[in-house]
């Protein structure tokens, strides 16, 4: 198949699947995206794994390790999509610990109280949530049902994470500082996870003709400013940006300049965690080494006595 | 009344006791589908001592299942001695899961018959869960026991320096003496046999061997417990310690 061919199908709105003929530039922009999209999922369970040994109620245990759960399930779906592309799951951890893949940017700041839980639920999973719905369209067939299944939890992620927030900015005025000082430090890195600009975005144009990405950093970023602002109100706290004001023309909020300066300095490396976070997965990849080695070994002492 | 609460805290610190300790797991497993296994275990195991907790409440009429959780000092809690050991390496976290896991299965299988109909149907519905927590504990221990040399000698070690808490187990004292004479509670005593049974053959498939009988650790029914538990404590009690009147 050629790539005009290749091209034809995706205007059609046509899945590509695992044995489909695809260019390598294609494939290549899958296993970046995906494999990011899943380390975003098995890092992200340290900054929640963090908050799990304190959290304040039984209820409030269960609740995040149900999502904590969720997130390393979905860590496995997507390792699994980006498997079909005909990379193994090794090569992936490899190429995270050697620092060729990124993670979403986001988890490379602290959580820092309680309240983190509530605002990386209802913030993080929030965005991710935007970015996601969009991708359940996107061309590639496994990484489309993947997304489907994912987007069906991540909906109760964000509905617990606005619960603490909602319940912690009712409570003593303890709880409403911590609140409404967690969404201030998770507001700006939260927004600016849809990516650059559309015009500072180099391989989104390949992207969009290729429908891997349906719609742009810039489109899904203002959607989640726009669905975000009411549920801050309404619970009383304030996003801390002073030109946030709702702009009658456009039918959309305006809002204040992004800290790329910032951005670019934690994805290059210099975030409050990313040593941190890096080190930690390692460690714990290499501690079980022994775990891994006694399972293979088992089992091929098992194949052994079948044969 | 007050013998049927603190019968029930017994059996609810043990699993919150060792659902805390699970917890500790998360993003720290040797593979991905064991941060999920250890988790899940963890969630099972506060969803049960949620329920004991929450029977525990409705007899008291006064404190709520979190006062008890998360508002007991260190003498107050009850659970056995074994559960609240460090997770260690994963071969620690374990063997000290298959030898709780073993008595756990044997406990609730007894237990589901109380005349106490809450505590039978608490235990029949915590039976399913300890019985998938024995089989993953046990396929792992044999996969170890009987993986590489390493493995075995690890894990060999990690059994040798957990079996004192072994005994604690199975001790009777006059309130489980009391609760057992009343039909509600049973005897811990006479589930070693059968928990000989089970451990050794187990043992055995992962060419491990079992220790010696040598003393036994013993304190957790008067609440005297390992320095372990209160570090434990002091980090799942912080918030509701510093925030005494917050909802969460």
């Amino acid at each position: 198949m050629t790539e005009e061919k290749f091209q034809k199908r995706i205007d059609a709105e046509q899945k590509i699947e695992p044995k489909d003929w695809m260019p390598d530039a294609y494939r290549k922009h899958l296993i970046r995206q995906i494999s990011q999209h899943a380390h975003s999922e098995v890092i992200g369970m340290q900054p929640e794994g963090n908050w799990v040994t304190r959290a304040p109620s039984l209820r409030a245990k269960m609740i995040l390790l149900a999502k904590i759960q969720d997130e390393a399930g979905h860590g496995l779906y997507l390792y699994s999509a980006c498997e079909t592309l005909g990379i193994s799951r090794d090569e992936l951890v490899q190429q995270l610990h050697d620092g060729k893949a990124k993670y979403s940017s986001i988890f490379n700041y602290p959580t820092l109280n309680w309240a983190d839980m509530g605002a990386v639920g209802w913030l993080v999973d929030g965005a991710a949530i935007v970015n996601q719905v969009s991708l359940q369209r996107t061309s590639y067939g496994p990484y489309s049902r993947g997304m489907v299944r994912i987007c069906k939890e991540e909906s109760f992620h964000q509905r617990q994470g606005y619960e603490i927030m909602a319940t912690m900015a009712a409570g003593t005025p303890e709880q409403k500082q911590m609140a409404q000082d967690a969404l201030n430090r998770i507001w700006w890195p939260s927004i600016m996870m849809f990516g650059p600009h559309d015009a500072d975005s180099p391989r989104s144009g390949n992207a969009l003709k290729w429908k891997i990405k349906r719609q742009t950093n810039d489109e899904l970023r203002q959607s989640f400013i726009d669905k975000t602002v009411a549920q801050a109100e309404l619970i009383g706290l304030t996003i801390p940006d002073p030109d946030l004001k709702w702009n009658e023309e456009t039918g959309h909020y305006d809002f204040g300049a992004m800290d790329w300066d910032e951005f670019w300095r934690v994805v290059k490396g210099d975030g409050p965690c990313n040593k941190q976070r890096l080190d930690h997965h390692k460690k714990a990849h290499k501690e079980g080494e022994w775990v891994r080695n006694a399972a293979k070994a088992y089992a091929k002492k098992q194949e052994l006595l079948t044969v | 009344m007050d013998n049927l609460i603190n019968y029930t805290l017994r059996i609810a610190d043990n699993a919150l006791i060792l659902g805390q300790r699970m917890s500790q797991w998360c993003s720290n497993g040797p593979t991905l589908e064991e941060d999920i296994a250890m988790v899940n275990i963890s969630l099972d195991l506060f969803g049960q001592a949620n329920g004991f907790y929450e029977y525990a409440s409705s007899i008291d009429g006064n404190k709520s299942a979190d006062d008890f959780a998360f508002l007991r000092s260190e003498r107050e809690y009850f659970n056995n001695l074994i559960v609240e050991q460090g997770n260690g390496h994963f071969g620690d976290t374990i063997v000290r899961n298959f030898l709780f896991d073993t008595y756990s299965v044997l406990f609730y299988t007894k237990l589901q018959n109380s005349s106490d109909d809450t505590l039978a149907a608490l235990s029949s519905k915590s039976l399913k869960e300890a019985k998938y927590h024995l089989r993953h504990s046990s396929n792992w221990l044999i996969r170890l026991g009987d993986g590489t040399d390493e493995s075995n000698k690890k894990v060999q070690k990690s059994l040798n320096d957990i079996w004192m808490f072994t005994g604690n187990l199975f001790e009777m004292d006059e309130l489980d003496t009391d609760m057992l004479n009343k039909g509600i509670g049973i005897d811990n005593s006479l589930l070693k046999s059968e928990w000989d049974k089970k451990v050794n053959d187990t043992l055995s498939s992962a060419k491990l061997n079992r220790p010696e009988d040598g003393y036994m650790q013993t304190g957790s029914k008067e609440g005297i417990h390992t320095e372990h538990l209160g570090h434990l404590l002091s980090e799942m009690q912080f918030l509701q310690r510093a925030h005494p009147n917050a909802k969460w």
